[in-house]
Formats: structure tokens, C-alpha cells, sequence
């Protein structure tokens, strides 16, 4: 009898523990309670997924523009030497924005950087070299990435440019050395995953549109299942070095729903090796001269 | 107040029968999971009980892939020991280059051959080819392949070796491995290996390591020898630390149409029993393991052979290449040391070196070329 009684009162408790923790996911997961992965405890985040937005081309709420890279015409911005040829397929779609209240928050010379970073596009953006794109911008790139969560263990793998990251369960502490992609440390916030990016090198940028950050920059992300086959992600964006105060961006994931969805290979360094090394072929190929950047910056200026 | 000691009375008997039934439970536990053990052996087990592969291995050792010459099938312990200390002292004698008070080398190089020509290549504190022969069942093998018995690839077929025959005799390029550079362009005015970055090899463009180091088959080659599983109910991971390459094994899937072509094959996966079976084919034209074709196929097997180790099995056959298959094995020690972020390609400045390097000699020679002919 007493035996009952105590394990009547200790599974009540871990009935209300379990409301309780379900309350306080509702937020974010609507009142949604995925299906349990391995190991029984953790929400089950396995699987392909994938942003459909336009945050990759620009997180800022912004209306459609001619081209990423727009030099002043007669009349108004028209497409630069770059991306003339392109027409409207380098020309960028519009979106309401996936940062809060749609404007970063930037120290003035930070955004005097952004605003030349958007100028030189061509020449920056480390994506056009094929570099590591760093976290938050890997989640939102046009590509699918898969989440692989086993029972002690996270690791993340983007198709773009067969980018992978440092997921720790526990925190080593401050990593050795910046890095392109940082080092995360994951834990779990009832149902939502929490991963905590530290050491990532100020090469990487957020978008096509010359949004960046400095080395200190610390991103938290959370990533909460809505359906099976949805997920909310929010980054917070902490960097007192090029913002006022931290900022968030948020946007909801998609389940790639192909039968036979696969991560495939993106090797892009191979398809960029003539733009950064064709110049050092025996006979190169012919090509357009852009504008010296040096120059446009210092007349910018 | 009554109520109150009544309740404290309870609590005193619930106490002594609970205590006895408690050291029951306790004993039926601990011959449960003893059964267990035995039944499933000594190994770490996820909760849905298929072996845990998961965790972080380093795959170097110092056995070679064939064996060499014709020694035995296996080492002694006492030679696996003296081999480990000669690596050792091999690595301290390397590690005086590395001494802060050293001479200056000569001026223009101290004349050694090899990739990194005369400024002298890697020393040991830069390379971590392994320190020891890996030992399976406390046998020490002398040669990472065990199929065929001799320890060595099999025959290669006479068609392979008609086209490797072409393949040298119409190439002066990539054969610059090991030539002693003298500083001038040796392979000038013809083709030469430096001409365009799609002739150098894949790990000079840091689009995947050398030495088949992510396989498949996964080597050990000369740094960078770590892996990371993660293990999950639908696929494996496999991430190779060096260029960062991770396969992803499908569990129990079907492969990918057959044009669809890939860097490290297209791998689905199977559990037989304890062993996780990785079945690999739809290879490029270049596969990491460099001998085989497109039409390579290899098995690889997964077991635990115990709480730190995994024993990593292989077998391969490419009808286009080799007479028969052949299969190797070797053990993967498990690390606490992680893998870390391996970004080749954004700091690739000595594919400018390399090919730039190769332009001022072919001036070089062309104004030596146009001076020797106007004398």
C-alpha cells in the first residue's frame, strides 16, 4: 500500500514535471511535442533540412534590387561589370527580413563597413570563393543541411561546401584558435536544442549583402521542433565590437520531404579555382578586368 | 498531531521491509545486467542494443598497408616494442630541426629532394604518421592487408597495366614527387605538372587529404589521422579530419542511381549481427583510393573490438584494376582528443606559389633559351 502510494506521488510528479516543461516549449513549439530520438530523452531532430527564404541574399528586410552588386547609373543603381551579364538572375529577391525589427543594430563605423562591403560584393564575400560560411549564415545558404543526433551526440553537415562544425556535448572550454566555423556547445533547453558558437574568425559574413561581424562575436541558436516536419530556428547575435546591443534572427526550417533526400556533393573549391587561380595558368584564359577594388574603396571614401 | 505520528511510526516499518526489498531489486539488477554483458560482451551498447561505434578514433599506425619484403605474418611483441622505440627515437633525432638554436640552413636550400624541394620538407613536428604496430587479438600483423595471404595487393590485371603504361608514357606531369629540384623548369618547353590547377592532385587543391585518408578504404597516412563517428538509428557519419570530409552512410538504404557519381562513393549500411556493414560504389573517375576506377567496390565492416578500440575491416574489388579482391583490416584506437576544423582551401596560398612559382621558372628558361640562341 505504502509502495503504491509512493509511486503514485513520484509519477505524479514526473506528470507535472512533464506539463510543466511542455508549458514552458510552448512558445516556440506551439504546443507541439515532437516524437522522442535516440535514446528516448531528447526531442528527434534527424533529418535534411532546409531555409526557404531569402535571408542568404540579405537578412535585413529590404525590397528587390537589380543585381548584388550595383555600381550608380545615369538614372539610378544599375548592375556593375560583375554581374551585367547575369541580368536578372543576379538581381535579388525581396523579403520582409528575418532579423527582429528588421534593421541590425550597428556601431556606426560597423555599418560604414557593411555599406562597403555591399560596394565590393564581388570581391568579398567569402562565398564566392567558396569559404566556410560560419554559423548563423550555413543554416539559411540555398543548400540542405543534415542535422545527425545521436544519444550522446550532435554533429551538423551542410552540403555547402561540405562545411561541418565542432558540436561538443560538453564544453571544453574556450577554444584553442578562431575558426571558420566556430566551436559549438550543445544542451538542451526542454525541448529546444541550444548550441553556443564561440571562436569564429571574422572572415565569414551573414549574407550576400556585406552584413558582418568581428571574432567576438557569440552566437546562441535554438532550434525547436513545430511538426515533424518543421523546425523554429532563432540565432541570437551578441557582438559589441560591430553591434549596439544583441540582436535575433528567426525563421522556420523545412524538412526536404523527398523519399530519396540526400546530402550531395558541393565541392565548390573546384569550381572556383579559375576565377582565384586562372591567372597563374601557363596560358590563361581571357577575362574581363574588374575595376581595381582598391580603387573604388579609396574614391569611396 | 496524532495523524502526524502515526504517519512517522509507517514510515519506521516502511523503512526496514523497503531496505530488504531494495537489496533484492538491487541483486536481480546486478545478475541482469551480468547476463547481459556476457550474452553481448564487453562492449558499449546503445540503448536500442546495437554496439555504440560513436566517439572520436585516431587511425594512425605505423604497420604498413602491404607488407614488406617477405617477412612473417605477424610480429613478435618484443619487435612491436622495439619498433615503437625506434619511431620514438626517430622522432626525437627530427625534433632537433625544430631546435630554436640551430644554424641557419645553407644558403639556397640544403639540396634535399621530395615536395618541398630544397627548403627541406616536413620534420616530425609536423607529421603524426603513428607511433606503434596496432595489434588485434594481442597479435601484432605486419601488413595492414590479410588478403591475399601474402599481405600484398593481387595481380593487377593486363589491361590496367597497359593503361598505366599510356598513362606514364604521356605525361610529364604530376611526376614531380621526389625529383630533385634544382630550381629551374626542367619540364620546360613541353606540358609540364605545374600548368593549370586541375593537373596538381587533390590535396594541393584542398579538395579532399592524401593518402585515401577518407577513403574508401580509410588509411593512415601521415597526419591528421582522426575520425569522428556519429551514429544515428537512419545513418553513420564518418568525418575525416583532414579537408573536412564527411561521409554519410545511409542505413539499410539503396544506392543512388548510377550516374550519380561522388567524391568518396555513395555508401549505404547494414547491421550483420555486431558488425556494421558499409557498402560503397558509384565512384568518380578519380577515386581517394587512387588505384581503383570507377567502378571500385568496397565493403567495409565496423566491430568493437572492445571499450577503446574498433576494428576497421575492408574489402575491395575493381574488376578493371585487380584479379581478384582483396581485403585488409586494422585497429582504431579510440581518442578524447576531438577532430578540429581543417580549412584548407582558405588558406591555400601555395597554389599561387606553386603555379606562380612555376611561371617565373618558364620565363626563366626562356630568357636563358633566347640568350643562349642569340650567342
Amino acid at each position: 500500500m505504502q509502495l503504491i502510494r509512493t509511486t503514485t506521488v513520484l509519477l505524479s510528479g514526473a506528470l507535472l514535471a512533464a506539463a510543466w516543461s511542455a508549458v514552458a516549449e510552448e512558445d516556440a513549439a506551439g504546443g507541439y511535442v515532437a516524437s522522442r530520438g535516440p535514446g528516448g530523452v531528447n526531442p528527434d531532430l534527424n533529418g535534411i533540412w532546409q531555409a526557404m527564404n531569402e535571408a542568404n541574399y540579405d537578412i535585413e528586410r529590404h525590397l528587390a534590387r537589380a543585381s548584388m552588386s550595383l555600381r550608380e547609373g545615369p538614372v539610378g543603381p544599375v548592375p556593375d561589370q560583375a554581374t551585367l551579364y547575369l541580368g536578372a538572375v543576379a538581381s535579388v529577391p525581396p523579403s520582409l527580413g528575418v532579423v527582429e525589427g528588421g534593421k541590425i543594430p550597428y556601431k556606426p563605423e560597423a555599418l560604414a563597413k557593411r555599406d562597403e562591403n555591399r560596394r565590393l560584393w564581388v570581391h568579398r564575400d567569402p562565398e564566392i570563393k567558396c569559404y566556410l560560411p560560419g554559423v548563423p549564415r550555413a543554416t539559411y545558404m540555398p543548400q540542405p543541411f543534415q542535422i545527425l543526433q545521436g544519444e550522446k551526440e550532435i554533429e551538423i553537415v551542410y552540403q555547402y561546401a561540405g562545411a561541418v562544425r565542432n558540436i561538443y556535448s560538453e564544453d571544453p572550454g574556450p577554444a584553442p584558435v578562431d575558426s571558420w566555423m566556430g566551436q559549438s556547445v550543445a544542451s538542451w533547453d526542454g525541448d529546444t536544442l541550444v548550441l553556443t558558437v564561440t571562436a569564429q574568425n571574422d572572415q565569414t559574413w551573414l549574407d550576400r549583402a556585406g552584413n558582418h561581424h568581428s571574432n567576438q562575436m557569440t552566437v546562441v541558436e535554438r532550434y525547436t521542433p513545430t511538426s515533424p516536419n518543421h523546425l523554429h530556428y532563432e540565432a541570437t547575435i551578441d557582438d559589441p565590437e560591430t553591434f549596439t546591443q544583441p540582436w535575433k534572427i528567426s525563421m522556420p526550417l523545412y524538412r526536404r520531404m523527398e523519399p530519396n533526400a540526400m546530402i550531395l556533393d558541393f565541392k565548390c573549391v573546384e569550381f572556383v579555382e579559375e576565377l582565384v587561380y586562372g591567372e597563374y595558368r601557363r596560358e590563361p584564359l581571357p577575362r574581363f578586368e574588374l575595376p581595381d577594388p582598391s580603387v573604388e574603396s579609396a574614391e569611396s571614401e | 498531531m496524532r495523524a502526524q505520528r502515526t504517519n512517522a511510526h509507517k514510515a519506521g516499518q516502511f523503512n526496514l521491509i523497503t531496505w530488504i526489498q531494495l537489496a533484492f531489486a538491487v541483486a536481480a539488477v546486478v545478475l541482469i545486467v551480468f547476463a547481459v554483458n556476457i550474452a553481448w560482451g564487453d562492449i558499449p551498447r546503445l540503448s536500442d542494443g546495437k554496439p555504440d561505434l560513436s566517439g572520436y578514433y585516431d587511425t594512425a599506425t605505423i604497420t604498413p598497408f602491404e607488407r614488406r619484403g617477405s617477412s612473417e605474418e605477424f610480429l613478435s611483441a618484443e619487435q612491436a616494442e622495439r619498433n615503437a622505440a625506434g619511431r620514438e627515437g626517430w622522432r626525437a633525432r627530427e625534433l632537433q630541426g625544430s631546435d630554436p638554436n640551430r644554424e641557419a640552413p645553407p644558403v639556397g636550400g640544403d639540396g634535399s629532394g621530395g615536395a618541398a624541394g630544397n627548403v627541406g620538407g616536413y620534420n616530425s613536428f609536423w607529421v603524426d604518421p603513428g607511433e606503434r604496430n596496432f595489434e588485434i587479438d594481442g597479435k601484432y600483423p605486419t601488413s595492414i592487408i590479410i588478403d591475399p595471404p601474402n599481405g600484398r595487393l593481387p595481380p593487377v590485371t593486363e589491361a590496367a597495366r597497359e593503361r598505366w603504361r599510356n598513362a606514364i608514357s604521356s605525361r610529364p606531369r604530376g611526376g614531380d614527387f621526389g625529383r630533385q629540384n634544382n630550381g629551374t623548369a626542367w619540364w620546360y618547353p613541353g606540358p609540364g605538372p605545374y600548368d593549370d590547377p586541375e593537373v596538381r592532385p587533390f590535396p594541393d587543391r584542398c579538395l579532399s587529404g592524401f593518402g585515401s585518408t577518407a577513403g574508401p578504404p580509410m588509411l593512415s597516412t601521415l597526419y591528421n589521422n582522426h575520425k569522428r563517428i556519429v551514429q544515428t538509428p537512419g545513418h553513420v557519419m564518418i568525418l575525416t579530419e583532414m579537408v573536412h570530409d564527411a561521409r554519410i552512410v545511409r542505413m539499410n538504404g539503396e544506392h543512388a542511381p548510377d550516374d550519380v557519381r561522388r567524391w568518396f562513393g555513395d555508401s549505404i549500411g547494414w547491421w550483420e549481427d555486431d558488425t556494421l556493414v558499409v557498402e560503397t560504389t558509384n565512384f568518380t573517375d578519380r577515386p581517394n583510393f587512387s588505384r581503383g576506377t570507377r567502378d571500385m567496390r568496397v565493403v567495409e565492416r565496423f566491430s568493437r573490438l572492445d571499450e577503446d578500440t574498433l576494428l576497421y575491416n575492408f574489402t575491395v574489388e575493381d574488376p578493371n584494376v585487380w584479379e581478384r579482391s582483396f581485403t585488409g583490416q586494422y585497429a582504431w584506437q579510440q581518442t578524447d582528443e576531438p577532430v578540429y576544423e581543417y580549412a584548407c582551401h582558405e588558406g591555400n596560398y601555395s597554389m599561387f606559389g606553386i603555379l606562380g612559382g612555376a611561371r617565373r621558372m618558364e620565363r626563366e628558361a626562356m630568357e636563358k633559351f633566347a640568350a643562349d640562341s642569340g650567342d
